[in-house]
C-alpha cells in the first residue's frame, strides 16, 4: 500500500457501454480514508456506474480502481473485501428472513459466522426485534436498513449508500444520518450518492460533483461553499430611489421593484467592512433602509451553478 | 484462495430455496412418475412383451428418472440464477470476492444436488411398480451426477443467457422436452428405420440415456464407452461457453 491514507484512488476510468453510451468519461478521484465523500450529480450523470465500477458490477473500459491499495480487476477479492454497498433499488429476497439474509451475505464474503457481530449491528440499526421477520412483510424504511445491515454484515472498511434516503420520511432520513456518523465514528469511509443537497450539505465532509461522467469539481464542502458562495444583502427602503448614487458604483447594487428594493451582491471570500461601510455611505446618501435580509447561497445553489456552467 | 464460505452460502441458499417449497419439489416428479407408469407401464406395457429382453414397465425406469433429471437440472438452474438476475439481487453476488467459477460451483452444485435427490425419489417411486434390478449401481450414480451436473450447467447457461421469463421456458419446452422423448425414454431408438436411427445419434440425450439403463439391465442403445465420451463431451462443452461467460462477463457485469 503506497498510501495508506487513501481508501479509493481512481485514475482514468473511463466506462463505455455495449450500447455506446459514455457513462463515465474520465474521472480522477482520490477517497481518503474515514471522510464521507457526497457524490452529487443530476440522473444520468454516472453516479451509479461509477459506484457499480468501483464494486465490480461494472467492468471498465479503461482506466484503474484501487481500493485500499489493492486493484479493482487483479486482486479483486481483497478489494472486494474491503467495500459494502448499498444499492440505489431495494432488491431484497423477499422470502428471506432478516437474520438469514444479513448472515448470507456475510458467508458470501467469506467471513466466519459471527452471531455477536450480527446482533449488535441488528440492534443497531432498530433491527433486531425483526430478526425473525420475513423481509416482504417490513416496511420500506426497514427494507432499507436491511440492506445496510447486509452491506455491513462482512465489516468492510468503505461504505457506499447509493441514494440511501430516496422515499424515506424526514424523521428515519434524519436516524439513518445519525447511524451514517456513528459508523465514521468508528474509522468507516462511507461515499454516498443523493439526490438531496441537504443531505451533502448535511453530511458530507467532501463533494464531488459530477455530471456526463466527468467530475466537475472535488472539493471539502466547506471549501467549496466558500468558493462558490455568494453573500447578497437586500435593502427595502423607506423612500424609493430614482438611481444608484455614482459615489455607491463600486459597490455591487442592483436596484429593483420600482426604486424600493437595493440588492447588495458580495464576495464571501473577501472579509472586510464593506457592509459597515455601505451603510455609512446610506446614511450620508439618505437612503432609509427599513429592513434587511441577508442571503447565503446554499450548496443547492452551488450545484445548479455548477451543473448548468 | 477460494472462497469456500462463500460458495456454502450460495449453496446453501440455494437449497433453502427448495426446502422452503419442498411440497411441490417432491410431489411434481412423483405424481408425473405415477402417471407415467399407469399410462405406460401398466395400459400399453401390458400390450407390450419385452424390450431389449426386458420387461418394458422395468424398461421405462431409466428414461423416466433421466426426463424427470434432465428437467429439473436444467429448469433449477436457469432459475436459481436467472431469478436474482431479474429481482437485481445478483448486486450483491457480483459485488462479493466471488470468483466466477465458484459462483457457478455454488449455483450449479445446488441445481445438481436437487435433481439427484429428485432422481432418487423417482426411482424409489418406480420401486413400488416395478422390480428394481441394478446391475452397475456405481455406473448408475455415475450417470446419474454426470446428467444431474451436465445439464444443470447447461440450465445456468440459459439461465444467463435468458433476459425474460418466456426464454427461460422457450428452450426447456423447444429443446430438452424433445431431445428426452425422443432419446429413447420409452423405447430403444435400435427400434427406428434406419435412416431415423442415424438422425437420432446426434441427439446427445440418447447416449445419456443408454448409459444409465445399461448400468440397470446391461443393454443399452450404444455402448458404454461411446455413453461415457459423448457425456463427457457435453460437460466439456457447457464448460467452455461457461469460461467464455466468465471471460466477457456477458449479461452478468455490464
Amino acid at each position: 500500500m503506497t498510501q495508506p491514507q487513501t481508501a479509493i484512488a481512481i485514475s482514468s476510468l473511463t466506462k463505455t457501454y455495449a450500447n455506446g453510451f459514455q457513462a463515465l468519461a474520465g474521472i480522477d478521484l482520490d477517497i481518503k480514508r474515514g471522510e464521507i465523500f457526497a457524490l452529487l450529480g443530476p440522473n444520468g450523470a454516472g453516479k451509479t456506474t461509477l459506484i457499480s465500477a468501483i464494486c465490480g458490477i461494472v467492468q471498465p473500459t479503461t482506466g484503474s480502481i484501487k481500493v485500499c491499495g489493492y486493484d479493482s480487476v487483479a486482486d479483486y477479492r481483497q478489494a472486494r473485501m474491503a467495500i459494502g454497498l448499498v444499492p440505489q433499488e431495494l432488491t431484497t429476497d423477499a422470502f428471506e428472513s432478516v437474520w438469514n439474509t444479513v448472515s448470507f451475505s456475510r458467508g458470501l464474503f467469506g467471513k466466519p459466522r459471527n452471531p455477536v457481530y450480527i446482533e449488535q449491528l441488528l440492534k443497531n440499526l432498530s433491527l433486531w426485534d425483526k430478526k425473525d421477520e420475513q423481509i416482504r412483510r417490513l416496511s420500506g424504511g426497514m427494507k432499507r436498513r436491511v440492506m445496510i445491515a447486509k452491506a455491513l454484515s462482512h465489516e468492510p472498511e468503505i461504505l457506499f449508500l447509493d441514494e440511501p434516503t430516496a422515499g424515506v420520511d424526514v424523521e428515519l432520513r434524519k436516524s439513518m444520518w445519525a447511524q451514517v456518523r456513528a459508523l465514521q465514528q468508528t474509522g468507516v469511509t462511507v461515499i454516498l450518492t443523493t439526490h438531496y443537497i441537504e443531505e451533502a450539505e448535511e453530511m458530507a465532509d467532501r463533494i464531488g460533483v459530477i455530471n456526463k461522467g466527468r467530475l466537475i469539481v472535488t472539493e471539502s464542502k466547506d471549501t467549496l461553499m466558500h468558493k462558490m458562495g455568494k453573500r447578497q444583502m437586500a435593502f427595502t427602503l423607506r423612500d424609493a430611489l430614482q438611481a444608484i448614487p455614482p459615489a455607491l458604483s463600486h459597490y455591487a447594487l442592483v436596484l429593483t421593484e420600482g426604486g424600493r428594493k437595493l440588492t447588495y451582491t458580495y464576495d464571501a471570500t473577501q472579509n472586510g467592512n464593506d457592509v459597515s461601510d455601505l451603510l455609512e455611505q446610506f446614511k450620508t446618501h439618505h437612503i432609509r433602509p427599513t429592513e434587511i435580509d441577508s442571503y447565503r447561497s446554499s450548496l443547492e445553489d452551488i450545484f445548479i451553478q455548477l451543473v448548468e456552467a | 484462495m477460494i472462497n469456500y464460505r462463500g460458495i456454502r452460502s450460495i449453496y446453501a441458499f440455494e437449497m433453502g430455496r427448495t426446502l422452503r417449497t419442498i411440497g411441490q419439489s417432491i410431489a411434481s416428479p412423483v405424481i408425473s412418475t405415477v402417471l407415467y407408469f399407469i399410462v405406460f407401464g401398466s395400459a400399453m406395457g401390458s400390450r407390450i412383451q419385452t424390450m431389449d429382453g426386458v420387461p418394458y414397465g422395468a424398461f421405462i425406469v431409466p428414461g423416466l428418472i433421466m426426463l424427470t433429471v434432465l428437467g429439473q437440472s436444467v429448469s433449477n438452474a436457469s432459475f436459481g440464477i436467472y431469478f436474482p438476475r431479474f429481482t437485481g439481487t445478483i448486486y450483491e453476488i457480483l459485488s462479493a470476492p466471488l470468483s466466477f467459477i465458484e459462483i457457478v460451483l455454488g449455483y450449479v452444485g445446488a441445481a445438481a444436488s436437487k435433481s439427484i435427490i429428485i432422481g432418487a425419489i423417482v426411482l424409489t417411486t418406480a420401486g413400488f411398480f416395478v422390480p428394481l434390478h441394478i446391475a452397475h449401481p456405481l455406473w448408475m450414480i455415475f450417470f446419474l451426477i454426470m446428467t444431474s451436473v451436465t445439464f444443470s450447467l447447461m440450465g445456468f447457461i440459459i439461465g444467463i443467457w435468458a433476459d425474460g421469463f418466456e426464454k427461460l421456458q422457450l428452450i426447456p419446452l423447444l429443446i430438452i422436452t424433445p431431445l428426452t422423448f425422443l432419446g429413447g425414454s420409452f423405447y430403444s431408438v435400435k427400434m427406428l428405420p434406419p435412416f431415423w436411427y442415424q438422425i437420432s445419434l446426434i441427439n446427445p440425450v440418447v447416449y445419456l440415456i443408454s448409459g444409465f439403463r445399461w448400468s440397470f439391465y446391461e443393454q443399452g442403445d450404444v455402448s458404454l464407452m461411446t455413453s461415457v465420451t459423448m457425456i463427457a463431451v457435453f460437460t466439456a462443452l457447457s464448460l467452455v461457453i461457461i469460461a467464455h461467460i466468465f471471460k466477457t462477463g456477458y449479461r452478468l457485469r455490464k
